[in-house]
C-alpha cells in the first residue's frame, strides 16, 4: 500500500479533530451543525470533481441525484404500513429487520422500512437511473450535454413538486434517524452533534479514499487521458464510453449518498435540494476548487457550504455564486489552489532556512 | 373536442410558440457566429420586459417609446456582456464557456430581483383591456395575441431579409460559415460577435415586451423560457433560423395540448422530455441534414 499518498487525509484528521476541540472549549458548538452539513454536500462535490475534473464531463444535474437519494430514503422510512402489519409478510419483513416499527411525536405507531434497507434502496435505485440516463446523455458533448443534464435536472424537480408521495412543495418531514450500528445514529439532535460530526468525516473520508484511488489507478490515468482529448484515448485503445459513464455513475452514488444522510440529519427533504441553482451552485464549487483538485474541491466545498449555512452571504448569496463563477473562469480556470503549492509552499520555506543557515554560517565565518 | 375549443388551443399555442421561435433565434444567432450557447438568453426578454414596464409605469413615456427605449437598453447590456466577459478570452473551452453564460444570467436575474422585487409584473395591453376580445371562427382570442404573432412574425421576415439582402448581414453569414475566410476578406469578425450580441439581446428583449401583456413577468421567469428556447433549437437543428419557427410553433402546440393529457403541473416535462428524446435519437435536430451533420460534434 502505498502509504505517501494516505498522509494527507492524516493531516485532515488531525484538523477535523482539532476543530471539533476548539468549538468545543469556546463554547462554540453550534458551528459544527453546519460543519456536518457542508460534510454532506460537499460529497456531491467530489463526485462532481471526478465527473468534471478527471472525466472532463460537466452535469448540471447532480442537484437531482442529491434528491433521488434523498426522497427514495426519505419516502421509504416515512411510508406508513401499518395497516398491514398483521399480515405474514410484514410479520416476516420484520423479523427480518427490513421494517421496524416506532412511534412518532404524536405517539402514533409507525410501520415503515429500515433506514439501512432505504440507504441501499436508494443507492440501487440512483445506480439505475444514472445508467438509464447517462447511456445516451454520455454521447453527447459541450452544450448538448450541458442542456441534457439540465434536462434530466428540471425533470426530477418537476416530479418531486408535482406528486403527491413526495409531499408536493412541501416535501417529506418527520424522518427518522438513522442508526448506522446500535449505538451511532445520524440525527439532527443536538445532544449528537459531536458523534454526528465525526460520523458525517468519516462518510467524506471513505469518499475521499475511494476518489484518491481512483485517481491514482488505471481508471483515473484512462480519465485524464480522455479529458485530454478524447479521440487520442479512444485511438490508444481506451474505452471511452465505460469509462465515462462508470465515473457518471459513481458521482451520482456520491451526491446520492449525500442527499441520504442529510436526509436523515436533517429530518427532512424539500423540493429545493433539486433544484438547477443547486446543481449550478455545485458546478460552482468544483471550478473554485480547480476541477481537477480533489483537495482544492472538498476545501472549496466546505468552506462555501458553510458559510452559505451560516447566512453569510444574506441576500447576496446566488450573487456571490454568480459572481465567483465568472470571475473563476475568465481569470482562474484552473481554480487558485494548485495541487502543487504545499510542495512549493514548503520548498520555499525550505529554500529560506537553508539561506538563513548558510548566513549565520558567513556571520560565524566573519566572526572567527 | 368541439372545433371552438381545438381552436382556442391551437391560437393559445402558436402564441406561446411564437416566442419560444423568437427566443431560439436569439440562441440561433449567436451560436452562429461565435459557436457559444448564450444560457443567459432568457435574461434578455425579462430585462427587456422589466424596462418597458418601468418607463410605462412613469406616466408620461408613450408605450412605443418606452418600449423603443427599453429595447435599445437591453441592446447595449448584449453588448456590454460580449465586450466584458466574452470578447477578450482567446480559445475558451466550451466548458468554461458554458460556466461563463450561467454566471451571466444568474448575475442578471439577481440583479433584476434587487431592483424590481419578486411582485409579478405586467405591461399595459397594447390595444383594449383585458377583458376585450376578438371573436375568430367561434374562438374568442386577446388582442394582444393578434399583436404578439404579427410582431414575431415581423421579427422573422426583417432577420431573413437582413441576413440575406444587407452587406452587414451578408458578413455575418460569412462568420458563422468560417471565421477565419471571413477576416481574410475583410470583415471584422469579432464587430459581428458583439453585433449578433446585440440583435440577439434586442429581439429577446422586443419578445418580452409584446408578451408581457399575456404572461406577466417576473425577474426568475427567464432561465424557463431559455430552456424552451433552447430545446426548440435543438429540435429544428442548431443554427436554423428557419426551422427555428417550426419548431417553435410545433413545441407551443405540443405544450397546449398536452393539457388534456396531463396534468398542468407536468407541463414543462412535456418539452424536456422532447428536448432529451432528440438529443439522444436525432441531435442535429429534426430538420438536420444527414451529410451536414457528419461534419458537426454533438
Amino acid at each position: 500500500m502505498d502509504v505517501k499518498r494516505y498522509r494527507p487525509i492524516a493531516v485532515l484528521l488531525i484538523i477535523i479533530v482539532f476543530i471539533q476541540l476548539i468549538c468545543t472549549f469556546t463554547g462554540t458548538e453550534f458551528f459544527l451543525t453546519q460543519i456536518i452539513m457542508a460534510a454532506y454536500f460537499s460529497l456531491v462535490i467530489l463526485g462532481l470533481c471526478l465527473l468534471m475534473g478527471h472525466a472532463g464531463q460537466i452535469s448540471l444535474g447532480h442537484a437531482g441525484f442529491f434528491a433521488i437519494g434523498g426522497y427514495t430514503s426519505a419516502t421509504l422510512t416515512t411510508i406508513n404500513l401499518i395497516d398491514i402489519a398483521d399480515s405474514g409478510v410484514a410479520g416476516f419483513l420484520k423479523g427480518a429487520g427490513i421494517l421496524f416499527l416506532r412511534k412518532d411525536i404524536y405517539g402514533e405507531e409507525i410501520l415503515s422500512f429500515s433506514p439501512w434497507v432505504a440507504f441501499i434502496a436508494a443507492l440501487v435505485v440512483t445506480i439505475l437511473i444514472a445508467f438509464l440516463i447517462g447511456i445516451p446523455v454520455l454521447r453527447l458533448k459541450g452544450h448538448y450535454l450541458a442542456m441534457a443534464t439540465l434536462g434530466f435536472g428540471m425533470i426530477i424537480t418537476t416530479i418531486v413538486r408535482g406528486t403527491r408521495i413526495f409531499g408536493e412543495a412541501d416535501g417529506i418531514s418527520s424522518v427518522p434517524a438513522f442508526d448506522l450500528l446500535p449505538v451511532l445514529r445520524v440525527t439532527g439532535k443536538s445532544i449528537y452533534r459531536i458523534e454526528n460530526y465525526y460520523i458525517a468525516w468519516f462518510i467524506v473520508i471513505i469518499a475521499l479514499i475511494i476518489s484518491l484511488n481512483l485517481i491514482n489507478s488505471r481508471v483515473g490515468r484512462a480519465l485524464r487521458a480522455i479529458h485530454g482529448s478524447e479521440e487520442a484515448a479512444r485511438a490508444i485503445g481506451i474505452d471511452t464510453a465505460r469509462y465515462k459513464l462508470y465515473t457518471f455513475v459513481l458521482s451520482a452514488v456520491f451526491a446520492a449518498a449525500g442527499g441520504v444522510f442529510l436526509t436523515h440529519y436533517n429530518g427532512g427533504i424539500g423540493p429545493s435540494q433539486s433544484s438547477v441553482m443547486k446543481s449550478v451552485r455545485y458546478v460552482a464549487i468544483v471550478a473554485v476548487g480547480g476541477m481537477d483538485n480533489i483537495w482544492g474541491c472538498l476545501f472549496m466545498g466546505i468552506l462555501l457550504n458553510f458559510l452559505t449555512l451560516r447566512g453569510f452571504f444574506g441576500t447576496l448569496e446566488e450573487v456571490v455564486f454568480g459572481g465567483i463563477l465568472i470571475v473563476f473562469m475568465l481569470f482562474f480556470p484552473r481554480g487558485i489552489l494548485k495541487p502543487g503549492m504545499i510542495t512549493s509552499f514548503r520548498n520555499a520555506i525550505r529554500k529560506c532556512g537553508l539561506k538563513l543557515f548558510r548566513m549565520r554560517g558567513k556571520s560565524k565565518q566573519n566572526a572567527a | 373536442m368541439s372545433f371552438d375549443i381545438f381552436l382556442q388551443y391551437f391560437l393559445s399555442g402558436i402564441t406561446v410558440g411564437s416566442i419560444y421561435a423568437v427566443v431560439a433565434i436569439g440562441f440561433n444567432i449567436i451560436y452562429n457566429t461565435t459557436g457559444i450557447i448564450n444560457f443567459a438568453q432568457g435574461e434578455f426578454v425579462i430585462l427587456g420586459a422589466l424596462f418597458a414596464i418601468t418607463f410605462t409605469r412613469t406616466g408620461f413615456i408613450p408605450l412605443p417609446l418606452a418600449i423603443l427605449f427599453a429595447v435599445l437598453i437591453t441592446t447595449g447590456i448584449g453588448a456590454a456582456i460580449e465586450i466584458v466577459f466574452i470578447k477578450w478570452i482567446k480559445n475558451p473551452s466550451v466548458l468554461r464557456l458554458i460556466i461563463i453564460t450561467i454566471g451571466i444570467s444568474i448575475i442578471s436575474r439577481e440583479t433584476a430581483h434587487h431592483i424590481w422585487g419578486e411582485q409579478v409584473m405586467q405591461m399595459p395591453y397594447f390595444t383594449g383591456t383585458s377583458t376585450s376580445s376578438v371573436i375568430i371562427l367561434g374562438a374568442s382570442i386577446a388582442p394582444q395575441v393578434l399583436w404578439v404573432l404579427g410582431i414575431s412574425g415581423i421579427i422573422v421576415i426583417v432577420l431573413q431579409l437582413f441576413f440575406k439582402f444587407t452587406l452587414t448581414g451578408k458578413a455575418m453569414r460569412a462568420c458563422a460559415a468560417n471565421r477565419t475566410a471571413a477576416r481574410l476578406c475583410g470583415i471584422n469578425a469579432k464587430m459581428m460577435v458583439t453585433l449578433s450580441f446585440m440583435i440577439s439581446a434586442a429581439i429577446g428583449a422586443l419578445a418580452g415586451c409584446i408578451t408581457s401583456p399575456i404572461t406577466q413577468t417576473q425577474y426568475d421567469m427567464g432561465s424557463p423560457l431559455a430552456i424552451k428556447g433552447f430545446v426548440v433549437a435543438i429540435v429544428g437543428g442548431l443554427g436554423n433560423s428557419t426551422a427555428a419557427v417550426v419548431g417553435g410553433l410545433l413545441l407551443g402546440l405540443i405544450e397546449s395540448f398536452s393539457i388534456i393529457f396531463i396534468p398542468n403541473a407536468f407541463k414543462d416535462v412535456a418539452a424536456i422530455i422532447i428536448l432529451l428524446v432528440i438529443l439522444f435519437f436525432k441531435p442535429s435536430g429534426i430538420f438536420g441534414k444527414k451529410e451536414e451533420s457528419a461534419l458537426k460534434e454533438f
